[in-house]
């Protein structure tokens, strides 16, 4: 089954979703990535501001590729998500409800998003150009020095996603890893 | 003496560099097809026509197909009776590369130093391996990595005494580890044997074997099905979420070795393994 949600992801959006459903996710969202998070959690650690207010937003764990003129945006699919672990409990605290990326999360970012109320979205990985055409609007907001992993609000339109790890904690990377391993 | 100018070389590279980029190659996109028929995760066959759909756009709006264009490999076999002109074999390649990523659109995600990580902005330098061959000749293959998957390789330095058994044990736990995160299916690049290095270029280049072109050397041939077989049977599925599509090839290379040891080398590449060759 798919579901149309838009953000902002409140958490009773959060609550429906669990883990398997297909999703088409539209309006505002976020990018950063690793360069772009070390930035974030070394501004909350300080005690200051975050370049976006994350309370009910997504973010998109991306660096996307330069747009040709007269494109929005280029080539932009997820990048792995694993390399933000270190710094997702620190945004899910201060209300982060939602992540888009490829591959499994650690038992610390689990258990954060179980606490937070949040949820994992996987996307294609590689489905860049795909994932690309969904993209309607972009703005660097923030780090614009990082280029590629600078941040962005982007407005998207039904973009093709699957809930990993729901709210719950209820994780597919396990769950169907297992229906399908005979060895 | 066959005189070739740098020039020429510094735009065949930056050629090159698009193409790889933009268009999916016909062995994989076949296999994807083959492999989606026989899937029998619902999500997995969907990833698989997401994997499709997203090769008829890039290739359509000459956009990268992934967005992490790679760092650019190349590899160059030079005739020994060829004399380069106007600028150095290397300069050449990183000005191809250069002009490749900019005018290409492709991302540029090399940085300077890996600790302070200043991005050099235009991709370079580029990794290249030189191997100087008869003829007068140059055979250039680019081959843009992207650190989804490279991120994910290995390489396990085993005792003569583990063997085949030990090899395909090891290959099969590196694969499994690497699971979601590599961007399914993959394509398993390994080298066995040589020494520490050697092991790891010839997993590199293993994966330049187009996928279903299986090894001429008859065990390797089926240890390499076996090992497929296997991949396809842990469950990882296409984007990691279940399924039998794991892996679209194993392809192992191999080269002779010291009498102490068994270095196999795991050389992990999604979908997006891409590969341009052209002789000048």
């Amino acid at each position: 089954m798919t579901i149309e949600i838009s953000t902002p992801l409140t958490e009773e959006k959060v609550k429906e979703l669990k883990a398997g459903d297909k999703v088409l996710l539209s309006g505002v969202l976020y990018t950063s990535r690793d360069a772009a998070h070390k930035r974030m959690v070394g501004e909350l650690n300080k005690g200051g501001k975050l370049p976006f207010d994350v309370e009910n937003n997504v973010i998109y764990y991306v660096g996307p590729a330069p747009a040709k003129e007269g494109e929005v945006i280029g080539s932009a699919g997820p990048t792995t998500s694993y390399r933000m672990d270190p710094y997702a409990p620190y945004l899910l605290d201060k209300g982060l409800k939602g992540m888009i990326g490829k591959g499994d999360r650690s038992r610390e970012v689990i258990e954060s998003m179980i606490k937070n109320k949040a949820v994992y979205f996987a996307a294609v990985g590689g489905a860049a150009a795909l994932l690309a055409d969904k993209i309607k609007k972009v703005d660097i907001i923030a780090y614009d020095d990082l280029g590629t992993e600078a941040v962005r609000k982007m407005e998207v339109e039904k973009l093709p996603l699957v809930v990993v790890i729901d709210c719950k904690g209820n994780n597919l990377y396990e769950t169907e890893k297992n229906r399908y391993k005979k060895i | 003496m066959r005189e070739i100018s740098a020039d020429i070389i510094a735009k065949t590279i930056k050629e090159m560099c698009i193409e790889a980029n933009c268009y999916v190659s016909k062995d994989i996109l076949d296999m994807i097809g083959k492999y989606k028929e026989k899937e029998e995760s619902p999500i997995g066959k969907g990833i698989l026509e997401q994997i499709q759909q997203n090769a008829e756009i890039a290739k359509n709006k000459m956009m990268p197909m992934c967005q992490d264009t790679g760092m650019a490999v190349v590899f160059c076999e030079i005739g020994q009776e060829v004399h380069i002109t106007d600028m150095s074999l290397t300069d050449a390649i990183n000005q191809g590369v250069r002009e490749g990523y900019k005018d290409g659109y492709l991302r540029k995600s090399v940085v300077k130093d890996p600790f302070h990580r200043e991005n050099t902005k235009d991709n370079t330098p580029a990794i290249i391996h030189y191997d100087i061959v008869p003829g007068n000749d140059i055979k250039i293959t680019v081959a843009p990595k992207g650190f989804g998957s490279e991120n994910m390789s290995k390489i396990a330095m085993l005792k003569p005494a583990d063997g085949i058994e030990g090899a395909k044990k090891a290959i099969l736990e590196i694969v499994e580890q690497a699971g979601g995160n590599a961007c399914p299916p993959m394509i398993i690049g390994v080298g066995i044997g040589g020494t520490f290095e050697k092991a790891a270029y010839l997993a590199k280049k293993a994966l330049l074997r187009p996928v279903g072109n299986n090894s001429a050397i008859d065990y390797i041939k089926e240890m390499e099905n076996e090992l497929l077989d296997n991949i396809n049977k842990l469950g990882i599925g296409p984007g990691g979420l279940g399924g039998r599509t794991t892996a679209l090839a194993v392809n192992i290379e191999t080269y002779p070795t010291h009498i102490a040891g068994l270095p196999v080398a795991v050389n992990i590449s999604c979908h997006a393994t891409r590969h341009s060759t052209r002789v000048i």
